[in-house]
Protein backbone atom coordinates (compact mmCIF):
# COMPACT_ATOMS: atom_id res chain seq x y z
CA UNK A 1 0.00 0.00 0.00
CA UNK A 2 0.82 3.88 -0.38
CA UNK A 3 -0.21 6.21 0.84
CA UNK A 4 -1.28 9.45 -0.38
CA UNK A 5 -1.49 12.52 2.31
CA UNK A 6 -0.60 15.96 2.97
CA UNK A 7 -0.82 15.28 6.79
CA UNK A 8 3.01 14.25 6.55
CA UNK A 9 3.49 14.02 10.48
CA UNK A 10 0.54 11.59 10.78
CA UNK A 11 1.69 9.51 8.25
CA UNK A 12 4.95 8.94 10.06
CA UNK A 13 3.39 8.86 13.71
CA UNK A 14 1.39 5.91 12.51
CA UNK A 15 4.30 4.03 10.60
CA UNK A 16 3.33 4.45 6.97
CA UNK A 17 5.79 2.83 5.24
CA UNK A 18 5.02 4.36 1.59
CA UNK A 19 3.86 7.54 1.52
CA UNK A 20 3.86 10.16 -1.22
CA UNK A 21 3.52 13.63 -0.57
CA UNK A 22 -0.25 15.52 -1.36
CA UNK A 23 -1.18 18.73 -2.87
CA UNK A 24 -2.97 20.00 0.56
CA UNK A 25 -5.35 18.53 2.57
CA UNK A 26 -8.21 20.67 0.87
CA UNK A 27 -7.75 18.47 -2.09
CA UNK A 28 -5.01 15.69 -1.54
CA UNK A 29 -4.64 14.80 -5.45
CA UNK A 30 -5.49 18.23 -7.45
CA UNK A 31 -4.65 22.39 -7.03
CA UNK A 32 -7.81 23.85 -7.46
CA UNK A 33 -5.42 27.04 -8.40
CA UNK A 34 -4.13 25.40 -11.25
CA UNK A 35 -5.91 25.04 -14.99
CA UNK A 36 -7.70 21.65 -15.42
CA UNK A 37 -4.99 20.34 -17.41
CA UNK A 38 -2.34 21.74 -15.44
CA UNK A 39 -4.37 20.08 -12.95
CA UNK A 40 -4.71 16.80 -14.80
CA UNK A 41 -1.23 16.36 -15.39
CA UNK A 42 -0.32 17.44 -11.61
CA UNK A 43 -2.62 14.66 -10.86
CA UNK A 44 -0.74 12.06 -13.52
CA UNK A 45 2.29 12.76 -11.87
CA UNK A 46 1.55 12.24 -8.45
CA UNK A 47 -0.27 8.61 -9.18
CA UNK A 48 2.66 7.85 -11.02
CA UNK A 49 5.31 8.57 -7.83
CA UNK A 50 2.81 6.65 -6.21
CA UNK A 51 2.89 3.49 -8.48
CA UNK A 52 6.93 4.10 -7.93
CA UNK A 53 6.44 3.85 -4.62
CA UNK A 54 4.83 0.41 -4.93
CA UNK A 55 7.53 -0.62 -6.81
CA UNK A 56 9.96 -0.06 -4.19
CA UNK A 57 11.63 -1.83 -1.88
CA UNK A 58 12.96 -1.43 1.90
CA UNK A 59 16.91 0.27 1.56
CA UNK A 60 18.96 -0.24 4.69
CA UNK B 1 -24.81 -9.75 42.41
CA UNK B 2 -24.70 -11.99 39.02
CA UNK B 3 -21.35 -12.64 37.50
CA UNK B 4 -20.56 -14.45 33.60
CA UNK B 5 -16.69 -15.27 33.92
CA UNK B 6 -15.37 -16.10 30.32
CA UNK B 7 -12.03 -18.74 30.61
CA UNK B 8 -9.91 -19.99 27.59
CA UNK B 9 -9.48 -23.79 27.59
CA UNK B 10 -6.27 -23.61 29.37
CA UNK B 11 -7.51 -21.59 32.52
CA UNK B 12 -11.16 -23.27 32.17
CA UNK B 13 -9.01 -26.79 32.97
CA UNK B 14 -10.02 -28.45 29.76
CA UNK B 15 -6.64 -28.58 28.46
CA UNK B 16 -3.56 -26.90 26.38
CA UNK B 17 -3.27 -26.46 23.24
CA UNK B 18 -4.44 -29.63 21.87
CA UNK B 19 -8.07 -28.47 22.80
CA UNK B 20 -7.91 -25.05 21.43
CA UNK B 21 -10.28 -25.89 18.57
CA UNK B 22 -12.79 -26.74 21.55
CA UNK B 23 -16.87 -24.62 20.97
CA UNK B 24 -17.70 -22.39 23.48
CA UNK B 25 -19.24 -24.39 26.54
CA UNK B 26 -20.79 -23.22 29.84
CA UNK B 27 -20.53 -24.47 33.70
CA UNK B 28 -22.68 -23.71 36.10
CA UNK B 29 -20.78 -21.32 39.24
CA UNK B 30 -17.28 -20.93 39.06
CA UNK B 31 -14.29 -22.20 37.50
CA UNK B 32 -10.48 -22.31 37.40
CA UNK B 33 -9.64 -18.49 38.69
CA UNK B 34 -13.19 -18.15 39.11
CA UNK B 35 -13.49 -19.84 42.90
CA UNK B 36 -11.24 -17.49 44.22
CA UNK B 37 -12.26 -14.23 42.56
CA UNK B 38 -15.69 -14.75 43.36
CA UNK B 39 -14.45 -15.20 46.99
CA UNK B 40 -12.62 -11.79 46.32
CA UNK B 41 -15.46 -10.14 45.02
CA UNK B 42 -16.98 -10.61 48.38
CA UNK B 43 -20.54 -9.82 49.94
CA UNK B 44 -23.39 -11.49 47.46
CA UNK B 45 -21.05 -11.79 44.48
CA UNK B 46 -21.96 -15.32 42.58
CA UNK B 47 -20.51 -16.24 39.60
CA UNK B 48 -23.68 -17.51 37.95
CA UNK B 49 -22.01 -19.53 34.54
CA UNK B 50 -18.66 -19.62 33.40
CA UNK B 51 -17.91 -19.68 29.27
CA UNK B 52 -14.87 -21.83 28.27
CA UNK B 53 -13.91 -21.44 24.68
CA UNK B 54 -10.97 -22.74 22.75
CA UNK B 55 -8.43 -19.96 21.81
CA UNK B 56 -8.64 -21.40 18.03
CA UNK B 57 -12.25 -21.78 17.98
CA UNK B 58 -12.52 -18.23 19.55
CA UNK B 59 -10.31 -16.28 17.01
CA UNK B 60 -11.39 -18.04 14.37
CA UNK B 61 -15.18 -17.77 14.81
CA UNK B 62 -15.06 -14.70 16.30
CA UNK B 63 -18.39 -13.12 15.50
CA UNK B 64 -20.30 -16.76 16.34
CA UNK B 65 -18.46 -16.59 19.82
CA UNK B 66 -19.30 -13.58 20.48
CA UNK B 67 -22.96 -13.51 19.52
CA UNK B 68 -23.80 -16.89 21.43
CA UNK B 69 -21.77 -15.01 24.79
CA UNK B 70 -23.86 -12.18 24.62
CA UNK B 71 -26.81 -14.57 24.69
CA UNK B 72 -25.67 -16.55 27.56
CA UNK B 73 -24.55 -13.33 29.89
CA UNK B 74 -28.26 -11.87 29.22
CA UNK B 75 -30.09 -15.03 29.73
CA UNK B 76 -27.84 -15.42 32.90
CA UNK B 77 -29.34 -11.75 33.77
CA UNK B 78 -25.33 -11.12 34.53
CA UNK B 79 -24.97 -7.88 36.17
CA UNK B 80 -21.08 -8.05 35.87
CA UNK B 81 -19.06 -9.46 32.90
CA UNK B 82 -15.38 -11.06 33.27
CA UNK B 83 -12.77 -12.48 31.26
CA UNK B 84 -9.31 -14.02 31.93
CA UNK B 85 -7.06 -12.49 33.36
CA UNK B 86 -5.06 -13.41 29.46
CA UNK B 87 -1.69 -12.70 30.76
CA UNK B 88 0.46 -12.72 27.55
CA UNK B 89 -1.89 -15.35 26.19
CA UNK B 90 -2.44 -13.53 22.49
CA UNK B 91 -5.08 -14.97 21.09
CA UNK B 92 -6.97 -15.32 24.71
CA UNK B 93 -6.21 -11.22 24.85
CA UNK B 94 -8.34 -11.00 21.91
CA UNK B 95 -11.59 -12.47 22.10
CA UNK B 96 -11.52 -11.60 26.21
CA UNK B 97 -11.47 -7.94 24.68
CA UNK B 98 -13.67 -8.24 22.00
CA UNK B 99 -16.44 -10.19 23.96
CA UNK B 100 -15.67 -7.54 26.91
CA UNK B 101 -16.43 -4.62 24.49
CA UNK B 102 -19.39 -6.38 23.02
CA UNK B 103 -20.79 -6.80 26.21
CA UNK B 104 -20.11 -3.74 27.45
CA UNK B 105 -21.60 -1.94 24.87
CA UNK B 106 -24.81 -3.86 24.21
CA UNK B 107 -25.61 -5.07 27.48
CA UNK B 108 -24.61 -1.83 29.28
CA UNK B 109 -23.00 -3.83 32.44
CA UNK B 110 -19.54 -3.58 33.71
CA UNK B 111 -17.12 -5.45 32.32
CA UNK B 112 -13.36 -5.87 33.22
CA UNK B 113 -10.59 -8.27 31.59
CA UNK B 114 -6.64 -8.58 32.73
CA UNK B 115 -3.69 -9.17 29.86
CA UNK B 116 -0.24 -8.01 29.94
CA UNK B 117 0.46 -4.86 28.02
CA UNK B 118 2.07 -6.50 25.36
CA UNK B 119 -1.15 -8.58 24.81
CA UNK B 120 -2.11 -7.75 21.00
CA UNK B 121 -5.62 -7.87 22.71
CA UNK B 122 -4.41 -4.73 25.14
CA UNK B 123 -3.26 -2.58 22.16
CA UNK B 124 -6.75 -3.37 20.37
CA UNK B 125 -8.98 -2.87 23.47
CA UNK B 126 -6.97 -0.28 26.01
CA UNK B 127 -9.08 2.72 25.11
CA UNK B 128 -12.17 1.09 25.06
CA UNK B 129 -12.06 -1.00 28.34
CA UNK B 130 -10.12 -1.38 31.73
CA UNK B 131 -7.74 -3.68 31.50
CA UNK B 132 -6.23 -5.01 34.46
CA UNK B 133 -2.31 -4.90 34.07
CA UNK B 134 -1.83 -8.52 34.89
CA UNK B 135 2.37 -8.72 33.54
CA UNK B 136 3.32 -11.64 32.14
CA UNK B 137 3.10 -14.05 34.25
CA UNK B 138 0.40 -16.28 35.80
CA UNK B 139 2.38 -16.74 39.01
CA UNK B 140 1.01 -13.49 39.69
CA UNK B 141 -2.76 -14.95 39.50
CA UNK B 142 -3.66 -13.77 42.77
CA UNK B 143 -2.52 -9.94 42.98
CA UNK B 144 -4.04 -9.49 39.23
CA UNK B 145 -7.40 -11.08 40.56
CA UNK B 146 -7.61 -8.90 43.71
CA UNK B 147 -7.27 -5.92 41.52
CA UNK B 148 -10.13 -7.00 39.02
CA UNK B 149 -12.19 -7.99 42.21
CA UNK B 150 -11.33 -4.33 43.30
CA UNK B 151 -12.07 -2.40 40.20
CA UNK B 152 -15.08 -4.94 39.31
CA UNK B 153 -16.74 -3.96 42.68
CA UNK B 154 -15.96 -0.25 42.17
CA UNK B 155 -17.72 -0.23 38.68
CA UNK B 156 -20.67 -2.01 39.76
CA UNK B 157 -21.18 0.43 42.06
CA UNK B 158 -20.64 3.29 40.45
CA UNK B 159 -17.62 4.65 42.43
CA UNK B 160 -15.42 7.16 40.65
CA UNK B 161 -12.71 5.07 39.26
CA UNK B 162 -8.63 6.30 40.14
CA UNK B 163 -5.52 7.10 37.30
CA UNK B 164 -4.24 3.95 35.98
CA UNK B 165 -1.68 3.59 38.41
CA UNK B 166 -3.90 3.95 41.55
CA UNK B 167 -5.86 1.15 39.63
CA UNK B 168 -4.06 -1.26 37.86
CA UNK B 169 -5.26 -0.94 34.54
CA UNK B 170 -3.34 -0.29 31.67
CA UNK B 171 -3.50 3.58 30.33
CA UNK B 172 -6.93 3.91 28.20
CA UNK B 173 -5.19 7.30 26.60
CA UNK B 174 -8.26 9.55 27.86
CA UNK B 175 -7.30 12.78 29.18
CA UNK B 176 -9.85 14.07 32.07
CA UNK B 177 -10.17 17.26 33.79
CA UNK B 178 -8.63 17.46 37.49
CA UNK B 179 -7.70 20.06 40.07
CA UNK B 180 -4.55 20.44 41.03
CA UNK B 181 -1.98 22.32 42.97
CA UNK B 182 0.47 24.02 40.37
CA UNK B 183 -0.02 25.28 37.20
CA UNK B 184 0.95 23.94 33.65
CA UNK B 185 4.46 26.29 33.79
CA UNK B 186 5.54 25.41 37.25
CA UNK B 187 4.75 21.94 36.90
CA UNK B 188 6.00 21.72 33.20
CA UNK B 189 9.60 23.32 34.75
CA UNK B 190 9.82 20.63 37.53
CA UNK B 191 9.39 17.82 35.05
CA UNK B 192 12.66 19.62 32.98
CA UNK B 193 14.80 20.10 36.18
CA UNK B 194 14.06 16.61 37.23
CA UNK B 195 14.80 15.06 34.24
CA UNK B 196 18.08 17.13 33.57
CA UNK B 197 19.41 16.00 36.92
CA UNK B 198 18.20 12.28 36.59
CA UNK B 199 15.31 12.66 39.08
CA UNK B 200 12.16 11.25 39.18
CA UNK B 201 8.94 12.41 36.90
CA UNK B 202 6.06 11.19 34.94
CA UNK B 203 4.52 12.87 32.13
CA UNK B 204 1.15 13.54 32.13
CA UNK B 205 0.27 12.96 28.64
CA UNK B 206 2.16 10.11 27.41
CA UNK B 207 1.51 9.94 23.62
CA UNK B 208 -0.27 6.70 21.89
CA UNK B 209 2.52 4.32 20.55
CA UNK B 210 2.43 2.42 17.33
CA UNK B 211 3.89 -0.99 17.03
CA UNK B 212 6.26 -0.82 13.71
CA UNK B 213 4.46 -2.46 10.37
CA UNK B 214 6.69 -4.02 8.83
CA UNK B 215 7.09 -3.01 5.37
CA UNK B 216 5.38 -5.33 2.99
CA UNK B 217 7.53 -6.31 -0.51
CA UNK B 218 7.57 -4.34 -3.76
CA UNK B 219 4.81 -4.80 -6.65
CA UNK B 220 7.00 -6.92 -8.69
CA UNK B 221 4.99 -6.44 -11.49
CA UNK B 222 2.25 -3.59 -11.69
CA UNK B 223 1.34 -4.45 -15.09
CA UNK B 224 -0.58 -7.63 -14.12
CA UNK B 225 -1.21 -6.34 -10.78
CA UNK B 226 -4.99 -5.48 -9.61
CA UNK B 227 -5.37 -1.60 -7.74
CA UNK B 228 -7.96 -0.55 -5.71
CA UNK B 229 -8.42 2.85 -4.36
CA UNK B 230 -8.89 3.86 -0.89
CA UNK B 231 -9.61 7.11 1.02
CA UNK B 232 -10.38 8.43 4.09
CA UNK B 233 -11.43 11.46 2.89
CA UNK B 234 -15.19 11.01 3.20
CA UNK B 235 -16.17 10.91 -0.28
CA UNK B 236 -19.52 8.92 -0.67
CA UNK B 237 -22.30 9.09 -3.00
CA UNK B 238 -25.34 11.25 -2.76
CA UNK B 239 -27.42 10.26 0.23
CA UNK B 240 -24.45 8.69 1.90
CA UNK B 241 -26.65 5.69 1.68
CA UNK B 242 -24.10 3.81 4.31
CA UNK B 243 -24.77 6.44 6.51
CA UNK B 244 -20.62 6.80 7.23
CA UNK B 245 -20.41 9.22 10.31
CA UNK B 246 -18.56 12.71 9.51
CA UNK B 247 -16.55 12.23 12.57
CA UNK B 248 -15.51 8.98 14.80
CA UNK B 249 -17.09 7.09 11.66
CA UNK B 250 -17.96 3.53 12.66
CA UNK B 251 -18.75 2.39 8.97
CA UNK B 252 -17.18 2.41 5.08
CA UNK B 253 -18.59 1.71 2.12
CA UNK B 254 -17.26 0.33 -1.29
CA UNK B 255 -18.82 2.18 -4.35
CA UNK B 256 -18.82 1.23 -7.76
CA UNK B 257 -16.94 3.03 -10.76
CA UNK B 258 -17.36 0.60 -12.93
CA UNK B 259 -17.64 2.07 -16.07
CA UNK B 260 -16.71 5.73 -14.78
CA UNK B 261 -13.50 7.46 -16.37
CA UNK B 262 -14.04 10.41 -13.70
CA UNK B 263 -15.89 11.28 -10.44
CA UNK B 264 -18.52 13.90 -10.82
CA UNK B 265 -19.43 16.21 -8.35
CA UNK B 266 -22.91 15.91 -8.79
CA UNK B 267 -23.29 11.94 -7.71
CA UNK B 268 -20.83 12.61 -4.70
CA UNK B 269 -20.93 14.05 -1.40
CA UNK B 270 -18.48 14.40 1.25
CA UNK B 271 -18.55 13.37 4.97
CA UNK B 272 -15.98 14.54 7.04
CA UNK B 273 -16.10 17.29 9.27
CA UNK B 274 -12.02 18.21 9.61
CA UNK B 275 -11.36 19.75 6.01
CA UNK B 276 -13.25 22.21 3.70
CA UNK B 277 -14.93 19.78 1.45
CA UNK B 278 -15.72 22.65 -1.62
CA UNK B 279 -13.02 21.62 -3.59
CA UNK B 280 -13.37 17.64 -3.85
CA UNK B 281 -17.46 18.67 -4.07
CA UNK B 282 -16.31 20.45 -7.45
CA UNK B 283 -13.95 17.62 -8.75
CA UNK B 284 -14.23 13.96 -6.56
CA UNK B 285 -10.65 13.28 -8.28
CA UNK B 286 -8.99 15.65 -6.61
CA UNK B 287 -9.40 12.99 -3.64
CA UNK B 288 -9.88 9.84 -5.27
CA UNK B 289 -7.57 10.01 -8.14
CA UNK B 290 -9.76 7.84 -11.01
CA UNK B 291 -9.46 10.28 -13.98
CA UNK B 292 -5.53 9.47 -13.38
CA UNK B 293 -5.76 5.61 -12.48
CA UNK B 294 -7.66 5.09 -15.75
CA UNK B 295 -5.15 6.21 -18.01
CA UNK B 296 -2.96 3.85 -15.98
CA UNK B 297 -4.59 1.38 -16.40
CA UNK B 298 -5.48 2.01 -20.48
CA UNK B 299 -1.53 2.54 -20.86
CA UNK B 300 -0.92 -0.98 -19.29
CA UNK B 301 1.08 1.27 -16.64
CA UNK B 302 -1.03 -1.25 -14.04
CA UNK B 303 -2.72 -4.30 -14.87
CA UNK B 304 -6.68 -3.50 -13.80
CA UNK B 305 -8.39 -1.05 -11.29
CA UNK B 306 -10.69 -2.70 -9.13
CA UNK B 307 -14.10 -1.61 -10.19
CA UNK B 308 -14.81 -0.42 -6.92
CA UNK B 309 -13.24 2.30 -4.21
CA UNK B 310 -13.79 2.13 -0.32
CA UNK B 311 -14.11 5.18 1.76
CA UNK B 312 -14.32 6.13 5.49
CA UNK B 313 -13.96 9.38 7.28
CA UNK B 314 -10.54 9.72 9.73
CA UNK B 315 -11.62 11.95 11.56
CA UNK B 316 -11.54 12.18 15.68
CA UNK B 317 -11.78 8.63 15.91
CA UNK B 318 -10.97 6.07 18.69
CA UNK B 319 -7.68 3.80 17.36
CA UNK B 320 -10.27 0.67 18.38
CA UNK B 321 -12.60 2.04 15.49
CA UNK B 322 -10.60 2.60 12.63
CA UNK B 323 -8.25 -0.72 13.72
CA UNK B 324 -11.44 -2.76 13.27
CA UNK B 325 -12.36 -0.34 9.89
CA UNK B 326 -8.75 -1.28 8.81
CA UNK B 327 -9.51 -5.07 9.42
CA UNK B 328 -12.34 -5.16 7.96
CA UNK B 329 -11.16 -3.23 4.86
CA UNK B 330 -7.63 -5.55 4.24
CA UNK B 331 -10.00 -8.27 4.15
CA UNK B 332 -11.87 -6.99 1.46
CA UNK B 333 -8.91 -6.20 -0.37
CA UNK B 334 -7.57 -9.75 0.52
CA UNK B 335 -11.00 -11.04 -0.87
CA UNK B 336 -11.05 -9.20 -4.05
CA UNK B 337 -7.54 -10.19 -4.58
CA UNK B 338 -5.72 -6.77 -5.11
CA UNK B 339 -2.30 -6.85 -5.37
CA UNK B 340 -1.65 -3.01 -4.10
CA UNK B 341 -3.84 0.14 -2.70
CA UNK B 342 -3.51 3.59 -2.94
CA UNK B 343 -4.76 5.21 0.00
CA UNK B 344 -5.43 9.01 -0.23
CA UNK B 345 -5.82 10.65 3.14
CA UNK B 346 -6.53 14.41 3.87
Amino acid sequence: MVQITSALPIAKMVGSNRVVLGHGIVHVAGDASLSFQEEKELRRNLVRDALKALQSAEKE
Amino acid sequence: MRVVHYLNQFFGGVGGEERAGMRLEEREGAAGPGRLLEQLLGGNAKIVKTLVCGDNYAVEHQDEVIASVLKKVQEAKAELFIAGPCFEAGRYGMISGALCSAVQSELAIPVVTAMAGENPGADLYREALYIIDSGPSSAKMRDVLVKMAELAKKLVAREEIGLPGEEGYLRRGLIRDEFVEQTAAKRLVDMIMAKVTGGPFESEMVPTSFEPIPMPPAVKDLSKARVMLITDGGLVPKGNPDRIEGSAATRWGAYSIEGLDDLKGDDYEISHGGYDPRFVQEDPDRLVPLDAMREMEREGKIGKLHNEFLSTSGLANPLSNTRRIGREMAEKVKKEGIDAVILTST
